[in-house]
């Protein structure tokens, strides 16, 4: 009998570093599932961010490359010009990729970089310590907002997906989540899609991953899953945002 | 191809693709706007790739990006952009990648002016970016000389696995003399599969490469902090390069000066030799690694009562005028910082006053 | 032996492409060359001027204070520069648009309506080229040959002007003789 579950090859044997409840170790699954059945392995190049994802490239098996903080899309952009053969994808989290390096994201989506972004959103600063992120709930408490993010003050949380399928250039956005089972096939496929899409040339392709990070919110990971559902979704809705005529 | 009249700035981007990039990512800013709208036009017609990029940071990233695939990249700004650049400098330094960063230097500091200048002296020689990281630096003084840096400026990074700059003027970028363009500067891009995040089918193998900067074991980034250092000191053992100019003589004064300045000394250095004063010049063009050993012993001649760094800056050479000369002689700085360069007549009278 | 030239007017005179006409000339004729335009905001329809330095050795210096000879389409221009020019030197004063004279007499002031020829040769454009022929053919810095040569390449891609930039060259060169 062959096996029926097998690591995908794309991911390493190395054990993660992320805290329990963390989604970065099933979403870094999808993808490298994704690269697996896509076969890209031998031609992908991953963009690693700053955040708790900075070591992501222990946890997979193909070439990568480190980031500063926010200009992943700006580096993915300058390889996938000059090789437009390679896969390129940038793995970045809501302080790095909303903040930051909302700039390179917005540029990058505008000029429709033929490369895929995975967006991992849970409304934090993760690797710093619980900092208030641009996707900060509303009064959502974060080292940074012991009252809770008064948006009077910074403002709404952005919509990133929302604001990037505002422009006219962008084609695939989607937003899916992890925090449950259910939710997972849902994700891949989106995934799937937006790798599909860069290789065949199409767009610029985006998932949004609405995410827990039950250390920095200061909750068990059962109790983050219900406040992301109950709290995160209803603003972060899912579903694909824009697809391609 | 014979002799052909150009501007630097145009000059500068063909000497790129004379050397085999083709890749240049770049955002406008005076005084070197140039370069990017002349390889806007030529880029497309020999197959390369060009890209405005949204900022001078993201422009620095994009060159990351594309040096990480192991092809030849360069871009181009100036003063303002390139310290915007400076962060994802230190990172390819860093993570041990070539490219190429041109600065046509213009006023500072802040928006200063867009006139020729010098002043990021300190900031491309010691200050480029955050940690330990240093630029093999070259200093054109003219057209002819800020295209063949550049041709060689490739082969150079890649040597080094380490970005290298020129630094030129914004005089250097807007004037127009005649260039050529060697062919025996032309070179092929080194091997890079050791290295380069090309895909491991690009490479045929099954190791997988990953470039980084970051390492948390103090023991491993202190280690790669040597091996970088090592890097910058075999630079000041093969790279410094420097021209000597009326050095035979039994010169009062020696002059230290670099890029466009140099040339205005030049013509001060034969006015003075006809009014009967005898007066050497060292002209720096590498920046870093600095000619210290030659400046030494150039002050150190018996005739030679005083040196001078003139320079369009505020003394930022003279400290590694200083420090080559070792106090064996007095020197002093001559400079203006302003836009307006120094006259060859402002360089007699500063140098008639130290022999008084 | 080096001269420098400086070439100064309104923006939009085609005072740059005179001065590079000029560099081109002098290259072909085997002399070291610098074309130093002043650049920056003042060259969006203010003053432009630009210098030209032709030597038969290494060029020093690129700035230059006090050219040896001047070229002035409009009277802004000569007010400034006309007292800078070395004495002996030529100044080719554009006396369709400058009424008063260069107020020099150590210099060789070489008068030309060049914008009253550029008209009657049918385009007031051509008023530059005038100029450079009336100057270069009383300086003698660059061979008339070379400069017709150079003039033909730099109109190269527009071939409908050559005919009346070659006419310029000729009404200039006629205007520095009578």
């Amino acid at each position: 009998m062959g096996k029926t579950f097998a690591k995908p090859e794309a991911l390493s044997d190395q054990i993660t570093h992320y805290c329990p409840g963390c989604t970065h170790g099933v979403i870094h699954r999808l993808v490298a599932e994704v690269i697996d059945e896509l076969d890209i392995r031998g031609r992908t190049v991953g963009v690693a961010p700053v955040g708790c994802a900075v070591l992501m490239y222990n946890y997979f098996t193909f070439d990568f490359l480190e980031s500063a903080h926010g200009r992943a899309p700006a580096q993915a952009t300058g390889m996938k010009r000059v090789r437009p053969d390679l896969v390129v994808f940038t793995y970045q989290g809501d302080g790095d990729l909303a903040s930051i390096g909302m700039s390179e994201i917005v540029h990058a989506a505008n000029r429709g970089e033929k490369i895929t972004t995975i967006f991992v959103n849970n409304a934090v600063y993760g690797m710093t310590g619980g900092q208030m992120a641009p996707t900060t709930m509303p009064n959502q408490r974060t080292t940074t907002s012991p009252f809770g993010r008064n948006v009077d003050e910074v403002g709404m949380p952005i919509k990133v997906s929302e604001l990037l399928a505002s422009l006219q250039t962008t084609a695939y956005i989607a937003r899916q989540t992890v925090i449950l089972p259910k939710h997972i096939t849902r994700a891949k496929k989106a995934i799937k899609k937006a790798f599909q899409y860069q290789i065949d040339g199409r767009c610029f392709s985006f998932v949004e991953i609405v995410s827990t990070c039950p250390t920095n919110w200061g909750l068990t990971p059962v109790e983050a899953v219900k406040w992301a559902e109950e709290k995160m979704l209803p603003y972060y809705p899912l579903g694909e945002i824009k697809t391609p005529q | 191809m014979g002799k052909v009249l150009m501007k630097g700035n145009e000059a500068i981007g063909e000497a790129a693709i004379r050397a085999g990039c083709l890749n240049y990512f770049a955002y406008p800013i005076t005084p070197q706007s140039e370069v990017a709208e002349y390889l806007s036009r030529r880029l497309p017609e020999v197959g390369g790739v060009f890209l405005q990029g949204e900022s001078e940071v993201a422009v620095s990233y994009m060159i990351l990006g594309a040096a990480a695939t192991g092809e030849r990249v360069f871009t181009t700004s100036s003063s303002p952009g390139i310290s915007l650049m400076s962060e994802g400098i230190s990172y390819i330094a860093g993570m041990q990648i070539p490219a190429v960063f041109v600065n046509i230097m213009r006023g500072g500091p802040g928006l200063g002016g867009i006139l020729p200048s010098q002043a990021d002296y300190l900031q491309a020689t010691k200050g480029i970016g955050h940690g330990d990281c240093r630029l093999l630096v070259m200093a054109p003084a003219s057209v002819q000389e800020a295209a063949e840096m550049t041709m060689r400026a490739f082969p150079l990074a890649e040597k080094y696995l380490n970005p290298v700059m020129i630094l030129g003027d914004g005089l250097i970028g807007q004037m127009m003399e005649p260039v050529e363009f060697p062919d025996d500067l032309k070179t092929e891009p080194s091997k890079k599969d050791e290295w380069a995040t090309n895909g491991m089918d690009t490479r045929g193998s099954n190791r997988r490469n990953l470039i980084r900067s970051l390492y948390l074991d103090p023991e491993v980034l202190n280690q790669h902090n040597l091996e970088l250092k090592a890097k910058y000191d075999r630079m000041q053992q093969e790279e410094i390069r420097y021209e000597a100019y009326n050095t035979d003589s039994d010169y009062e004064v020696l002059i230290v000066s670099y890029g466009t300045m140099s040339r205005v000394c030049r013509t001060a250095v034969d006015q003075l030799q006809e009014q009967g004063m005898a007066v050497g010049m060292l002209r720096p063009q590498t920046v870093y690694p600095f000619p210290e050993e030659a400046v030494g012993n150039a002050a150190a001649k018996k005739s030679c009562l005083a040196v001078a760094s003139i320079e369009m800056s505020m003394g930022q050479m003279l400290e590694d005028v200083q420090r080559s000369v070792k106090g064996r002689q007095p020197v002093h700085w001559f400079g203006k910082c302003g836009g307006e360069v120094p006259t060859p007549e402002e360089v007699i009278e500063f140098v008639r006053s130290l022999t008084k | 032996m080096q001269s420098e030239v400086m070439f100064a007017g309104f923006g939009g005179q085609g005072i740059l492409l005179i001065a590079k006409i000029l560099a081109h000339a002098a290259m072909e004729d085997g002399l070291e060359v610098a074309w130093v335009p002043s650049y920056g905001p003042e060259m969006r329809g203010g003053t432009a001027y630009c210098t030209v330095v032709i030597s038969d050795r290494l060029i020093g210096s690129p700035i230059i204070r006090n050219p040896m000879h001047l070229v002035a389409m409009n009277r802004p221009s000569l007010e400034k520069f006309a007292p800078m020019v070395k004495p002996n030197g030529v100044i080719l004063v554009n006396s369709t648009l400058i009424s008063i004279d260069a107020g020099r007499d150590d210099v060789d002031e070489l008068r030309v309506p060049v914008n009253e020829i550029a008209v009657r040769l049918g385009n007031v454009r051509s008023a530059n080229i005038v100029a450079l022929a009336a100057f270069a053919a009383r300086a003698r810095v660059v061979k008339m040959d070379t400069l017709r040569h150079c003039v033909k390449e730099e109109f190269a891609s527009k071939e409908k002007l050559i005919p009346l930039n070659m006419a310029a060259v000729d009404e200039g060169e006629k205007a520095a003789a009578g």
